[in-house]
This record gives structure tokens, sequence and C-alpha cells, in this order.
């Protein structure tokens, strides 16, 4: 061996295997997370997970903050679907504090819940298109997310960080043009969507990519705590919002598409159905919030002074409304001590919210189910095996949101 | 027969006796604690019991309390059966001098990111983990953030030089 050799790490000759770095940032993530891959050839032999690039300590940071500021923070969890994740955070709110909603804010909570889900699932499926070449769909779909996100403006005023409601129901009343606006996206998304649906649904070439990839068994999917589209990709028929209702989910028919391999056209699939599910129950909590009438169709939010702002003008003539005002605006109320723990079906599948109080501003301890964090660790099992461009689509069939993978 | 928390309650007694303390039932779901001795006995015995059926894990994580001496760190558990819809809490306490908890990563595949957190957060120590490593944080902190001796920063310090933050 001559001096001028150079010193190659040990192994490094004998080794068969390429490692690639996938991420953080690349373009075929869609979000902040890297996978160290192991490849022979184009056949993936292991990976590694690396993710946490953007956590920001959202469950420290709710140890400070009044009830009412934590919204903020749980926008930044599920970017794709914010009101889904500031509902949820209501909804726990109101459990600890003993608050039951009026039917119509149940009503009006579902609407825009469901439009969430339809942009979070717009998104999902027309990525899984892109990541597979075809754009079109992409382009063409965001003209609907664009008109959900204008609904939230008139609504909350914001667009993608919504923070939209409040405990007890919502900031105002929707106006005539969130109604006018939602009525124009019932009346033309269906045939969108169709279109959508007719572009991959029996595509040759997007269903030769997606069936049989990235599949997993319904019994493996539980043991990984596999929740939302993705166990039910698999077979699974579990739905909180069937399973145990909450903000009157009871009052609606819909029924829950459920796959049968796991793999990633039924993952499409099933988000596919899922939308026009969800579009029928838009239409059926539109209608029941036109049957209210008078009186009650200005009733937008529930009767807890302790927690819901008053109306401007009563701040400045009544002395109640002014001291209500300052303690929620200075988060001095004190919550009940308490132990609560609940969940709504997000886009991704079970949000949960563990909350324990000791009856101080803040909680004791705050803690996030997120459903992404839970299922990306089976991301290794789905495609150990597969090729390296399958990896891409399987990745974005599970629907990763790198706010809600960090929390 | 729906499966009630009483029933739970009864045949987690007819079990384990003694053992199993602190039964509770806040907001509807039922709370009870278990030497940490014996944390994968019971998980197995909720999981492979005829009519309990708890298979499902939907959650593990800790909590901190500094006042309980002896017993400051909680590792919490939330079960699901989801053939009658049954949820149910299930908390282990550990000393912070020896945080060690059996893993449940045995019995559920998603335990291990779950554990994982927990170890990155609080330093539990989960005994027979195939991969205990920090997963959030970098791998280079020395100290776990959720720990209450560590406190947010005090916004209204002024000693701090921090002209790019707006706070010169």
């Amino acid at each position: 061996m001559s001096e001028h050799h150079i010193k190659l790490p040990e192994g490094s000759i004998e080794k068969t295997t390429t490692t690639l770095n996938l991420g953080p940032t690349h373009p075929a993530t869609h979000g902040v997370m890297q996978n160290i891959l192991e490849l022979d050839g184009e056949r993936i032999v292991s990976t590694e997970q690396t993710i946490g690039y953007i956590h920001r300590a959202f469950e420290k940071l709710a140890e400070r903050r009044p009830l009412a500021q934590i919204t903020t923070l749980t926008d930044r969890l599920n970017y794709c679907s914010s009101p889904l994740n500031n509902m949820g955070w209501h909804m726990t709110c109101e459990k600890l504090l003993g608050v039951k909603t009026p039917k119509r804010v149940d009503y009006l909570r579902v609407i825009i819940m469901e439009l969430a889900r339809i942009a979070d699932h717009l998104i999902c499926n027309s990525i899984v298109g892109v990541d597979a070449g075809a754009y079109t769909g992409f382009l063409y779909v965001m003209q609907y997310r664009e008109l959900i996100y204008e609904i939230y403006e008139e609504v909350c005023g914001a667009r993608l960080t919504t923070n939209i409601g409040r405990i007890g129901g919502f900031e105002r009343n929707f106006n005539d043009i969130a109604f006018q606006k939602l009525e124009k996206f019932l009346k033309e998304y269906p045939a969108v969507l169709k279109e959508f649906e007719n572009l991959f649904q029996r595509n040759r070439i997007f269903m030769e990519r997606t069936m049989g990839t990235g599949a997993i068994s319904a019994e493996r999917a539980l043991n990984y705590g596999f929740t939302g589209p993705n166990l039910r990709a698999a077979g699974v028929d579990y739905d909180l919002r069937a399973h145990s209702p909450y903000s009157s989910y009871e009052d609606f028919q819909f029924n829950i598409p459920v796959g049968t391999t796991g793999d990633n056209y039924d993952r499409w699939l099933v988000r596919n159905q899922e939308m026009w599910q969800s579009l029928s129950i838009i239409e059926q909590a539109y209608q029941k919030v036109q049957e209210f009438k008078g009186a009650e169709a200005e009733v937008y939010h529930a009767d807890v002074p302790e927690y819901y702002l008053p109306p401007k003008a009563d701040v400045y003539t009544k002395m109640e409304a002014l001291i209500w005002h300052f303690k929620i605006i200075m988060g001095e109320t004190e919550i009940p001590a308490g132990e609560v723990y609940h969940s709504i079906e997000a886009a991704n599948g079970e949000l949960g919210f563990y909350l324990i109080s000791d009856g101080g501003r803040s909680p004791y301890r705050l803690h996030f189910r997120r459903p992404c964090f839970v299922y990306y660790q089976a991301f290794e099992e789905l495609i150990k095996g597969s090729m390296l461009s399958d990896a891409i689509m399987t990745m974005s069939s599970l629907n990763l949101i790198a706010g809600e993978l960090d929390a | 027969m729906a499966l009630t928390n009483e029933h739970i309650k009864q045949r987690l007694i007819e079990k384990f006796g003694e053992q199993i303390s602190g039964f509770e039932e806040p907001y509807g779901m039922l709370t009870f604690e278990a030497p940490k001795e014996i944390n994968l006995k019971v998980l197995n015995f909720l999981y492979d019991d005829a009519e309990l059926k708890f298979r499902f894990l939907t959650d593990i994580t800790g909590v901190h309390y500094p006042d309980k001496t002896g017993n400051e760190l909680a590792v919490v558990y939330h079960l699901h059966n989801l053939e009658d819809n049954v949820r149910i809490r299930f908390k282990v306490f550990t000393g912070v001098s020896t945080p060690d908890v059996y893993t449940a990563t045995g019995l559920f595949s998603a335990a291990n990111w779950m554990e994982r957190e927990t170890y990155d957060f609080f330093g539990i120590n989960f005994v027979g983990h195939p991969n205990l490593k920090r997963i959030l944080n970098v791998d280079e902190m020395d100290y776990f953030p959720l720990r209450k001796e560590f406190p947010l920063e005090d916004q209204t310090r002024i000693d701090k030089d921090d002209e790019m933050f707006g706070r010169g």
C-alpha cells in the first residue's frame, strides 16, 4: 500500500448499496423532513426518518398561555386544514368548561370543518397526481381551494392560519357574502370534482403507479395507530364523526368510504369519496342553517361571558362587559381544574387534545395527539423493498404535513 | 352487553387487586394507575382479555409533577376499545432519579415514536425500547425541556441584548 493511498471509511469498498439523503428540503417531500435511504439499485433496503426540523415547542408554549391564545398554536399543526384544528381545540375547552353550544353554531361549525376537510383532501390527492407527473389536476382544483379560503376569509378574516371561531361559537355571524360564496361552491364544485376524478380514477398510468404500492394490512395499520383516511383505506370503518359524534354530526346522513388493500390507490379513492361525502354534509348543514328563522337565525355563539368577548359597544357602556373584556384579554380567568381528552376527526385522522388543568390561568399540561406523527413511523414498513419513485408517492399519499408532524 | 367503566374496574380489581388504584372518571373516561413494575402486565391484560379488548393505542405522553416526591413523572397511556368504543386512561408514576419504565413497543408498534417523544421531553427511560433517542429535539440537547424546572423565558426581562428581535 503506497503512502498516497486515500483513506476510505471502513467497509466502503465492499459496500453494495447506495446511501441517499432525501430531504430535509426536497421538492418531493412537501415539507421539511429527512429520509436517509439505503438503496440497492432503485430498490429501498431500509430508511431512517428524521423529523423535528420545524419543532416549535407548542406544548411548552401552551403552558403559559390562556385558552384563547392557544388557538393560534393549533392553526400551525396541520396548516392545510387549520379550521379543523381550531374547532377541535374549542370543543376541548368547551368540554372542560361544560359549555353547551347552540345547534346553529354546531351546524355552522360542520360547514367550516367539512370545507376544511375538502381543502385538505384536495391538496393531498392532487399532490399525489403531481408526484406521478400529472400537474394539471393540481392547478385545476386550486381554484376551488381558493374559493374555500375566501369563505374562511369572510368568516374570520384570515386564509391559512385562520384562528377561526371562539370558545362557545364564532367571533361573528356568517355574512351574506359568505353564504353566497358557499352557494357558489356547492353549485360549481361537484362538476370540478367529477372532472378531477375523471383525470385520475380510471387513468391507466395512474392506476399502475399507485396500485399495490405502499400497502398496509388492517391489522398492521391498527397496531401502528393509523386513523383517518389511511386507516379506512386498509378496510377499517373507524370514523370519529360516526363513532363518537361531536358538534351534532349525529344529525347528518353520510357514508364512510372504506378501501380494501390500504395501498396508495385506495388511499386516493377513500379521500376522493370522502370529498363527495363532505359535500353532501355541507349541503345538509346549509339546509339546516337556513331553517333557523327570526332571532334564532342570529345565534352564532353560546352564552359564556367568562370566555367569549362581549360586543365592543357594551365594553364602553357596561361595567360587566368591561370587566369580562379585560379579564379575557389579559387572560386572567381561572380555568376549572380537571383532566380532559377530546378528539375530532381531522383530515388526517384522530386529532386529540389531552389537557390537564390545575386551576390556573393556563393548562398545566397540554398534549396534542397528532395523527401524522403516529402513522409516519410506519413509513419504513410501507416502502421497504419498493422503488424509490413509489416511496415518493407513498409519502404524499399518506398526507404528511410537517407542521403536524413536529408540533 | 356494552362495556361499562364499572365492569372494567371490576375486572381489573379481580386480576390485580390492590395494585391498581386511583380510580377516577374525569369527563367520563375511566382513569387509574398502577405501579410501574407491572405496566406491561396491565397493558397485556387489557389487550388480551376477550371482553376488554383494548387493542388500539391512542396516545402515550408524560407529565411532570415536581411536588410529588418519589413519583415526579407520570406516563399516561390512552387506550381505546374500537369495538365497544370505550376509552380508558392508564397512568404509571416514576421517580425522576430513576425514570425507568418498561416499553410498550412489543405490544404496539405505535408506541415506538410516542415513547421516543416522551423520552425526548421528559427523559423517561423506556427499558427495552429498540431505538430510544431524541426525535423532535437535537441530539446534542442535554436536558428534558417539558420538565417544570425549565420555565419559559420571562417576557418582561430587560437584560438581554436582542436588537435583532426588536427588544434592543
